[in-house]
């Protein structure tokens, strides 16, 4: 087994880091419909929006490194760190669910995505201004995907709408994280880094009411609970998650192939 | 083309037309089933565009395209085999007419 890495806790590497494992844990849950999705079509359509996340993934997490200075890389980063060194939102690393869970928690994450890359665009960190210009038109193009097929089921059959659903009364809870700031964020405001989380909110529940109410769904009434993951604190999906997903590069370190 | 026994829980089928750049034409690349256009549209860009081959897509319900009969090939192709005249280059340019 490789030695675990850590990585510091600067508020602008954490920042960073956030959304990078946000959309690599994503990607990796993205991945595992991988020849599982109900049309041909649409496996591959999940697998590009997968590869799309870890490609931003991977500009993100090599960014970070960059910021904190240790010398890792963004392999390093996404296969030798502890669940507890893992600051991604928690409704990303829950179980993929059935394909109506699928495709909502894909809008509410792309919606909540390109309003960050839009925000990021004009970050003072020039690369990462660079990041974001590029990811914005990926965003967009998902959340146009997902809430296609949101309105599809939600307003299809009974039993897509039933399954639809279900699906908003187990992810909603989870979006409360999206926006819940911090010390972290709020420095990243201060520096001119990028946007504190609860300034996007209001936004997002514009853009995803609109999509809800066109596919005939109602918006849950909010919760006071509020998931930890970009403090470390996971759901107890993620560590099965990460075992799979790290241990080739932990059995044999360095592989490729 | 169209196959009008399709079971009754299949989506359409439709032909994906792609372009690859601005001034070329679009050409057919395959097919895909979807519920309706918009769906046909974005799943063709997701099937087809993958490694940018495209900057726009077409797609046409599979139906709705008539096509010459397979059965009829001889009758409508094989006469113009021994049209040579049919060529421009067939016939002889005076010297003067340059570049034609």
């Amino acid at each position: 087994m490789t030695q675990s890495i850590t990585i510091g806790k600067a508020p602008e590497v954490q920042y960073v880091l956030r959304l990078a494992d946000s959309c690599l844990i994503l990607g990796q849950r993205l991945g595992e419909w991988c020849g599982h999705a109900p049309i041909l079509e649409e496996d591959i359509a999940l697998a590009n929006m997968a590869l799309d996340l870890i490609g931003q993934a991977r500009a993100l997490l090599t960014h970070a490194a960059r910021l904190d200075g240790q010398g890792h890389d963004e392999d390093q980063l996404a296969f030798l760190r502890d669940e507890r060194d893992f600051v991604n939102m928690t409704l990303v690393e829950l179980p993929r669910g059935d394909f109506a869970f699928t495709v909502l928690r894909n809008l509410a994450v792309a919606t909540w995505l390109k309003l960050v890359w839009h925000r990021l665009a004009a970050s003072s960190d020039a690369e990462l201004a660079a990041i974001a210009g590029k990811a914005v038109k990926e965003a967009r193009y998902h959340q146009q995907h997902a809430a296609d097929w949101v309105v599809r089921l939600g307003d299809g059959t009974e039993e897509s709408t039933t399954r639809m659903k279900a699906a908003l009364e187990t992810l909603w809870p989870y979006t409360a994280e999206l926006f819940d700031s911090d010390a972290v964020d709020q420095a990243a405001a201060k520096a001119g880094l990028g946007p504190a989380s609860s300034e996007i909110r209001d936004q997002w529940q514009a853009e995803m009411g609109e999509v809800l109410s066109e596919a005939g769904l109602a918006i849950p009434e909010a919760t006071p609970f509020v998931s930890d993951g970009k403090r470390g604190r996971h759901s107890e999906h993620m560590g099965p998650m990460l075992a799979e997903m790290q241990y080739l590069q932990r059995a044999y370190p360095g592989g490729v192939w | 083309m169209s196959n009008t026994t399709a079971p009754k829980n299949e989506w359409p089928l439709w032909e994906v037309f792609v372009r690859n750049k601005a001034g070329l034409d679009h050409k057919h690349c395959g097919s895909l089933h979807a519920a309706d256009p918009q769906m046909a549209i974005q799943l063709a860009r997701d099937v087809y565009t993958r490694r940018q081959e495209g900057t726009s897509v077409w797609v046409v319900r599979s139906d709705q395209i008539v096509a010459s009969d397979p059965g009829d090939k001889d009758m409508y192709f094989d006469p113009m085999e021994d049209k040579v005249y049919r060529h421009p280059t067939f016939y002889a340019l005076p010297q003067e007419v340059d570049h034609m």
